[in-house]
């Protein structure tokens, strides 16, 4: 289990990686990736007991569900960096006949990926079913999943949110990625989420907030999290990102959150990244 | 001889399908039944009383529902969800999609109170898609069994069946005259029910009995006819429609769907490609439904034995022509 320091190290190659693949392909979404990686690094690398020897029915160890799937850099090279795969395939990432397909699938078999997801609002759902799962199993270990606040316009969410509610599905830790932003601008102007908290609280869930860019802030709050299931409620973690975390001219905007650097860009970014576990 | 087939008794295929879950439900511990809404509808009152534990009520919500059972498979579940036929296809292609088809998931979609046979509640909830929704998907199983007996035997089959499946049924009660124990189904495999060299009568649901009348009033004029049931709409059994169509010549589809991507469709593109025949296609020609009784509407849409036997004589006739 890594701790902050060695995490913020995993952290700085995970960014480094997934601006080499989206300026690769030129395409990808690396503003959401980068704000996330904070999030993904502690879940991998030191909140989750997981098996990279990988097994889709994940019995026996906590499982993660990427609702917005649109982030599948991020997700990639956390997978990549703790041991599902090698390092190397992320240089195929969007090319034909990769395992890294431009939004997450099960389809191409790649480990560490348990559902498809990119159409969105439809990954609060499947987790909450993987977590009845565990419970029919007996099961004791924990279901994670992240959602993009902009993907909460989706009503496939709501409908999930109040079913886990209702059902006590209190084995389920959902975070969202609470940046602000969505592809046409501000959630404030395309569609105001109002009080977050306040909502998956009268859908009786347990809410915490946390800085996802403060690796100490999310190592303290994930633990929090796990501290609170198992009391009849789901948990709901509000976290608060930069869009583009890392990269000083992509930080805080909708602007990157589709589009890939140029090469002048690319080694912008890369010099206020350091290469801690060498580039693939 | 189709004389010689009886009717056992009337039943509903929902009812076929309640009676299977149940029994199901008390020999495998990883059949797990989700609601939208509908226990009642899809007789699930002894699965609920008997097996509690494993029955999850969704609400009114079955994009969530579609999700959930998704989930359940990652753990080693076998989700069968329940909703109207509408709500099972158009409501929640999306997720069915993505988080069932794409990601193979083994979800056993079930859907009851398709077609017109719905009767009084009118187009809204008379779907005549759905049949070509889920074939369209690829790695989708889609079976819709022509009885009670066929829709409790396909209930059971399809729990042993690795990977998505559509099972689609109905609301009325119906003539019910397979075999009792089911022997008789064998997912993806065509249903002959007698064998003839004038025309083929393939049909799918609950037209596989009024093909059946119409098969014998056709007999009865002298004809020599083939009626197969199409239970399993894909995977198609290509062997047994290219061996009987290169026989009879000629075929009529029949199916209470939109003949625009259902069972003729798929009897057309298999005819095309191996052994080119006149058809004539017996099902909803582009249209919506309306309120009616089951018997008014076959009826008014033709989709009645008496259009079967007109389509049949009158493929017969192109084939001479």
């Amino acid at each position: 289990m890594a701790e902050v320091a060695e995490l913020k190290d995993i952290a700085s190659q995970i960014r480094r990686d997934i601006v080499r693949m989206v300026h690769a392909v030129q395409s990808g979404h690396p503003g959401g990736s980068l704000g996330c990686t904070d999030f993904f690094t502690a879940l991998y690398f030191n909140v989750m007991q997981h098996n990279p020897a990988f097994n889709m029915d994940g019995v026996g160890e906590d499982i993660f569900f990427l609702s917005n799937g649109h982030i599948s850099p991020v997700f990639y090279s956390t997978l990549a960096r703790s041991g599902y795969f090698d390092v190397k395939e992320l240089s195929t990432f969007r090319k034909i006949d990769s395992r890294l397909q431009g939004h997450p699938t099960t389809h191409e078999h790649l480990p560490g990926i348990r559902v498809a997801s990119g159409s969105l609002g439809q990954g609060m759902s499947v987790a909450i079913g993987a977590a009845l799962a565990k419970k029919f199993n007996n099961d004791s270990h924990l279901v994670y999943s992240l959602h993009g606040d902009g993907e909460l316009d989706e009503g496939q969410n709501w409908e999930a949110i109040m079913f886990a509610g209702h059902h006590k599905v209190d084995n389920l830790v959902a975070t969202v990625d609470w940046n602000g932003q969505q592809i046409d601008g501000p959630t404030s102007k395309v569609m105001d989420l109002g009080d977050l908290r306040v909502k998956f609280e009268a859908f009786k869930w347990l809410t915490l907030e946390m800085d996802g860019n403060d690796m100490d802030d999310v190592i303290a709050t994930m633990a929090k999290a796990k501290g609170l299931t198992g009391q009849g409620k789901p948990v709901c973690i509000l976290m608060k990102t930069a869009m583009g975390k890392g990269v000083d001219f992509m930080e805080g905007s909708h602007e990157w959150h589709g589009i890939a650097p140029n090469n002048d860009q690319l080694a912008k970014a890369l010099a206020q990244l350091p290469e801690t576990l060498g580039d693939y | 001889m189709l004389k010689d087939i009886t009717v056992l008794n009337e039943k509903e295929t929902r009812g076929g399908f309640g009676e299977g879950i149940y029994e199901l439900g008390k020999k495998n511990p990883n059949v797990i039944v989700l609601t939208a809404d509908l226990a009642g509808s899809f007789k699930l009152g002894p699965f609920m009383k008997e097996i509690p534990e494993r029955f999850i009520q969704c609400g009114i919500a079955e994009a969530n529902m579609m999700g959930i059972a998704a989930g359940l498979t990652i753990g080693g579940k076998i989700p069968y969800t329940t909703t109207f036929a509408n709500f099972s296809t158009g409501r929640v292609y999306d997720q069915i999609r993505q988080s069932i088809a794409y990601s193979n998931k083994n979800v056993k979609i079930c859907a009851s109170h398709a077609g017109l046979t719905l009767g009084e509640d009118g187009a809204t909830h008379q779907i005549l898609e759905d049949l070509g929704m889920m074939k369209m998907l690829p790695g989708m199983t889609v079976i819709n069994p022509c009885d009670f007996n066929q829709t409790k035997a396909a209930t059971l089959a399809v729990a042993e069946f690795e990977g998505p499946v559509y099972l689609r049924f109905g609301r009325p009660k119906w003539a019910n005259f397979t075999k009792e124990d089911g022997s008789d189904f064998v997912i993806g495999k065509a249903q002959v029910f007698s064998e003839g060299t004038d025309v083929t009568i393939f049909a799918i649901g609950h037209l596989v009995w009024k093909a059946i009348e119409a098969g014998k009033i056709l007999e009865e004029k002298g004809y020599s006819v083939e009626v197969i049931n199409i239970h399993t709409l894909k995977p198609l059994d290509t062997e047994a429609i290219v061996k009987s169509i290169s026989k009879t010549k000629c075929a009529v589809t029949c199916e209470e769907h939109n003949i625009w991507g259902g069972l003729g469709d798929s009897i057309s593109h298999v005819a095309a490609k191996n052994f080119p025949i006149p058809i004539e296609y017996v099902g909803t020609n582009d249209t919506f439904g309306e309120s009616g009784t089951p018997v008014q509407l076959l009826k008014k849409y033709g989709l009645d034995t008496p259009n079967i036997v007109e389509a049949a004589e009158k493929v017969i006739a192109r084939k001479k022509g």
